[in-house]
């Protein structure tokens, strides 16, 4: 053929599949392509986010790519070609099927009366569809022990295995944990992991979720419910901010288990363990379920009641700056805008603020040219972490990092105080201590990156002892040479309260107090007369009885604020208002305590690190007497003499949508329209207010390291004292104890053992706890972690410093 | 059960340097570990997991796909005696029979005294001198029950066996189990074979994605 025509080139491929003529894609598998056109191909090992590797033959189909003729191919391996015919349906195809679905019962025990995934089991469905009538196999099958451990939250039952390499490839292909691998060899094969090291990986629930039969199950789940008795809804994890799509199943109105959704935006289908346990935190018997005043069980009339006087004392007394709000990253998007509309106009304070002092300024990460996880994720770009280890904080954006970084070619950098869980992936390395050094590595950094790439940076608070302006500085050197941002602030849909208004300085839409003032006084009837302060100021001026009561949306400032000290100054003197779905040690202080419904008890939105608006649906119901956030804010309203004007979720998303500049065009209709969620880009425009704009760089202060001390460093772990993981019963027992980590070099200067015991002494406080080296913690600093058992390090902490020096001393 | 000495871990890294990557010197350390021990161990599997930076779970799945690397200890001397076709013709089953007895043990167990294991193996492609058995996998040809006494004797009596195997040196020495070879390699670095990142090289043609 010539290709001098003038049509111009062909980019699809023609194939025929049962008599049907399509195009596919260049490279696209068969089995792919007939799922698009359409035409079911029964598989097991396939799945469409790993490598294909034709395990388990049952994808077998007559392709005829010329040539030799029609045979029989799996389809999972084999690329389409220009003019192929497939026959899904054919003689030679059906034998096949049924050939390969008896060797796989062979072995397999027939246990479906007894095994979790019956009734929504692959093997079973496909046995049904296109299996044999019987088997001809008389003899004794293989045996094992039944289920056996693999890990805490997984069981594996080998008998049942059918060896598709699905959960082993996920293992190390996804998530980088190969800890379960085949082992033996012919019938004898097995998974498992090694002896005495389980699969402790943070995601092995996918595992459970892509097994094709009942070989793995999770612990939480085993022998609960029966598919088709569980009641499910679509909706977004909340464990973070990352915002992965699921399905919620419950029965009985209990939440069962959460199961991920193929998101191609977000998460792929995979979900962190800690998203998919956490959920198991809603059935606690922990749960707050009645009102409380003064501690007493109160009705919720005379909770709010006493709630409303407390906050109309604290105005009358001082102004509407007698009264902060603390938290709302747990609350949906709608509840978060009802409580920073009863705040900042009923209420008239924008002491404001949804991050607890270990997060990044608010209107700063708002003003930074945002990107999606998958303009991040770009084949051949660049990616740099900035002050933040995605493996601990936003699991299923590790996975997806990881992927384009291992499968598609990215670079990786990463600028921070010490190794994590990414270093080893990385390209460039660039590790400060905290006190401004990271500046420099940040700029060191830039100069390493490829030319001409797209850089998206993933921007974190590296650690709480590293002044925010540092890490906005350091980021500034990378926005000004044109990189976008993914912002790692990781609670729940902190991203949504934030767009929402609740953080200082700020109203819905990403829009500032002065630029929104006439805009949203209309709107609302009134805004703050000024600008309020962050958390650590609120609590500053309750200590010093400037503010008399503080508001703690679903906020722990005791365990999470990194400043204990101040944080009991605080509530010593001003009165606490707790709306909350568990009683921590912050809501065992609060006069007034309100329960408040969970994720899965609500409708609603949340709003995830790319600014994606995502659907939360209600599961099941609240315990007792708790109620949504935004019905406690309607509530309060009314009684201070003010009617937020809506009644439902909906009505409040009419509103924002209407309101919020950010938000502009985003109405129900346009949410329902897409299961991927839709980016909240709007620029304002019309009657409203301008968002904010990019930062400009300032320099922050510089602390330079003191040659007699060490400098601190406080890291997060995926599994720490949060409240979601210690009442979820899968997950309370997973957080590892507390230690101190330094230099080898470092470690060597001290003349210890390895695990012994150590005082880290601040001008503040002071903890024991075991130290280690570790040569991925830089020179001059120790870390600790934040938020676990053994000892809280907040005690540590003075938040009027922008950084925390250490003395070690060693009890001999 | 233990790591690797410091000799061995010293002639792993040896080996390990042979290779563009270094999990693929596993097989390799894995003889290594067993030569050390007589079998491999847990503790030196992960120890090798450590040296070529994979994790145990993927040493493990190496190691159980072959049948030689054993992962309990075995006998000083492992005595393999095949009962496929030709050599049970020939009276394989007898002879396995009578060393059963002559030991005292079953096929797949080891003497108490912890010198012999016997197993029974499939064809070990000596047919034309059937009946065979190996011992540490040297070959003993056209045996019988009085052979098979009597190098059981002469090695629990310390003599290298007074029926030569075939392809022992000329003292007929048989080492013990885990021993490939008596001379250990050592390949002078400009003589190692292009060891070139695969990584790094162009792939074949038939490997490129479409
Ligand atoms: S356990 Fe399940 S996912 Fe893993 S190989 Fe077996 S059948 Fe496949
Ligand atoms: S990454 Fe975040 S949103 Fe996704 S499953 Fe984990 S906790 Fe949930
Ligand atoms: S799905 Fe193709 S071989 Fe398993
Ligand atoms: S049958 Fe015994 S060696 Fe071949």
């Amino acid at each position: 053929m010539s290709d001098t025509t003038d049509t111009p080139p062909k980019t699809t491929v023609s194939v025929q599949i049962n008599g049907h003529a399509i195009e596919a894609q260049p490279g696209e598998l068969v089995i792919e392509a007939a799922e698009r056109a359409g035409v079911h191909i029964p598989r097991f090992c396939y799945h469409p986010r790993m490598r294909p590797v034709g395990m388990c033959r049952m994808c077998l189909v007559d392709i005829d790519a010329g040539g030799r003729g029609a045979m029989l191919q799996p389809s999972c391996m084999v690329p389409v070609s220009e003019g192929m015919v497939v026959d899904t349906e054919s003689e030679r195809t059906r034998k096949a099927q049924d050939g390969v679905l008896e060797f796989l019962l062979i072995n397999h025990p027939l246990d479906c009366p007894v095994c979790d995934k019956g009734g929504e089991c692959p093997l079973q469905d496909n046995t049904i569809a296109f299996g044999p009538g019987e088997s001809r196999f008389v003899e004794e099958k293989r045996h094992y022990e039944k289920p056996i451990p693999i890990s805490d939250l997984v069981f594996l039952d080998r008998e049942r295995c059918i060896l598709c390499d699905r959960c082993t490839r996920f293992a190390k292909e996804v998530a980088g944990d190969p800890l379960i691998h085949f082992q033996g060899r012919g019938a004898r094969t097995e998974v498992n992991t090694f002896p005495d090291e389980p699969f402790s990986s943070y995601f092995s629930g996918n595992t459970v979720q892509i097994c094709p039969v009942g070989a793995l199950t999770s612990s939480s789940y085993r022998f609960k419910a029966r598919p088709w008795d569980l009641t499910e809804v679509e909706s977004t994890c909340t464990g973070c901010s990352v915002g992965c799509s699921v399905t919620l199943q419950s029965s009985r109105n209990r939440l069962l288990r959460s199961m991920g959704v193929d998101n191609d935006a977000v998460n792929w289908g995979w979900l962190c363990d800690r998203g998919r346990f956490g959920v198991e935190a809603v059935n606690s018997e922990a749960r707050l379920s009645e009102p409380s005043v003064g501690g007493r069980p109160a009705r919720w009339a005379d909770a709010l009641r006493k709630a409303a006087e407390l906050i109309a004392d604290a105005v009358r007394a001082s102004g509407p700056i007698g009264v902060g709000v603390i938290g709302g990253a747990r609350l949906t998007n709608e509840s978060a805008y009802a409580w920073a509309k009863l705040a900042k106009s009923v209420i008239g304070t924008d002491n404001v603020d949804a991050q607890l002092g270990d997060g990044l300024p608010a209107q700063f990460v708002l003003g930074l040219p945002r990107a999606t996880i998958a303009e991040a994720c770009a084949p051949k770009g660049t990616i740099v972490l900035l002050g933040t280890d995605p493996k601990e904080t936003l699991g299923v954006l590790f996975l997806r990092l990881r992927h384009a970084v291992v499968e598609s070619g990215a670079t990786l950098v990463e600028v921070g105080h010490g190794a994590g869980g990414m270093s080893k992936l990385a390209k460039h390395r660039f590790w400060s201590s905290p006190g401004g050094s990271l500046v420099d590595a940040a700029r060191q950094a830039l100069a390493v990156l490829p030319a001409g790439q797209p850089v998206t940076v993933v921007l974190g608070r590296s650690s709480v002892t590293e002044d925010p302006a540092v890490l906005a500085e350091a980021a500034m050197v990378f926005a000004e040479a044109g990189a976008r941002f993914l912002p790692a602030l990781s609670r729940g849909n902190v991203m949504g309260a934030l767009d929402m208004g609740l953080a200082p300085g700020l109203l819905p839409g990403r829009v500032e107090l002065e630029a929104g003032r006439s805009f949203f006084t209309s709107a609302w009837g009134s805004v703050p007369s000024g600008p309020g302060v962050d958390t650590a100021a609120m609590l500053q001026a309750a200590a010093d009885g400037k503010l008399a009561v503080l508001v703690l949306l679903g906020a722990n400032p005791l365990d999470d604020f990194p400043d204990r000290a101040l944080v009991q100054r605080a509530f010593d003197r001003a009165a606490v208002i707790a709306v909350d779905t568990f009683a921590n040690p912050s809501v065992a202080t609060a006069t007034v305590v309100l329960p408040a419904a969970a994720h899965g008890e609500v409708d609603g939105t949340t709003t995830n690190i790319e600014g994606r608006i995502l659907p939360l649906h209600q599961g099941v119901t609240p315990p007792g007497t708790a109620r949504p956030d935004w019905i406690i804010a309607t509530e309060l309203a009314t009684r201070l003499g003010a009617d937020l004007g809506f009644e439902s979720a909906a009505q409040i998303w009419d509103e924002i949508e209407a309101v919020a500049s950010s938000h502009a065009g985003l109405d129900r209709a346009v949410l329902d329209a897409t299961r991927d969620g839709t980016i909240a880009a709007g620029l304002g425009g019309g009657a409203r207010p301008a968002v904010v704009g990019m930062p400009t760089a300032s320099p922050a202060s510089q602390v330079p390291l003191d040659e007699a001390s060490l400098r601190l460093v406080v890291r997060r772990k995926m599994y720490d004292g949060a409240t979601g993981t210690a009442n979820s019963t899968s997950l309370a027992g997973l957080p590892g104890d507390n230690d101190v980590r330094l230099h080898p070099l470092d470690f060597q200067g001290l003349s210890i053992q390895e695990g012994d015991l150590v005082t880290v002494v601040s001008d503040w406080g002071s903890i024991s706890l075991p130290a280690f080296a570790d040569p991925g913690v830089v020179r001059g600093t120790v870390t600790v972690l934040a938020n676990v058992r053994g000892a809280t390090v907040n005690h540590l902490l003075s938040s009027s410093n922008p950084v925390t020096d250490v003395r070690l001393e060693v009890s001999r | 059960m233990s790591r690797l000495t410091p000799q061995n871990e010293a002639i792993a890294l040896e080996i390990i340097s042979r290779y563009p990557r270094k999990k693929s010197a596993l097989i390799p350390l894995l003889h290594l570990a067993q030569e050390q021990d007589g079998y491999v161990s847990d503790d030196a599997m992960r120890h090798l997991a450590e040296l070529v930076e994979v994790t145990p779970a993927e040493v493990i799945g190496t190691c159980s796909f072959y049948e030689m690397f054993k992962r309990e200890p075995v006998g000083t001397y492992l005595v393999n005696i095949c009962t496929n076709i030709a050599c049970q013709l020939l009276g394989a089953e007898e002879l396995l029979h009578h060393a059963e007895h002559a030991l005292g043990i079953k096929a797949g167990n080891t003497t108490s005294d912890g010198l012999f294991t016997i197993e029974d193996v499939e064809c070990i492609a000596a047919c034309t001198e059937a009946p065979c058995l190996t011992v540490n996998y040297r070959y003993f040809y056209k045996v019988d029950g009085g052979d098979f006494d009597a190098i059981v004797e002469d090695l629990r009596s310390g003599r290298q066996p007074t029926r030569k195997a075939a392809e022992t040196g000329p003292d007929g020495h048989i080492p013990p189990h885990g021993t490939l070879a008596l001379q250990r390699q050592h390949i002078p670095a400009d003589r190692v074979a292009g060891n070139a990142d695969p990584d790094s090289a162009p792939a074949p043609a038939w490997l490129e994605q479409p």
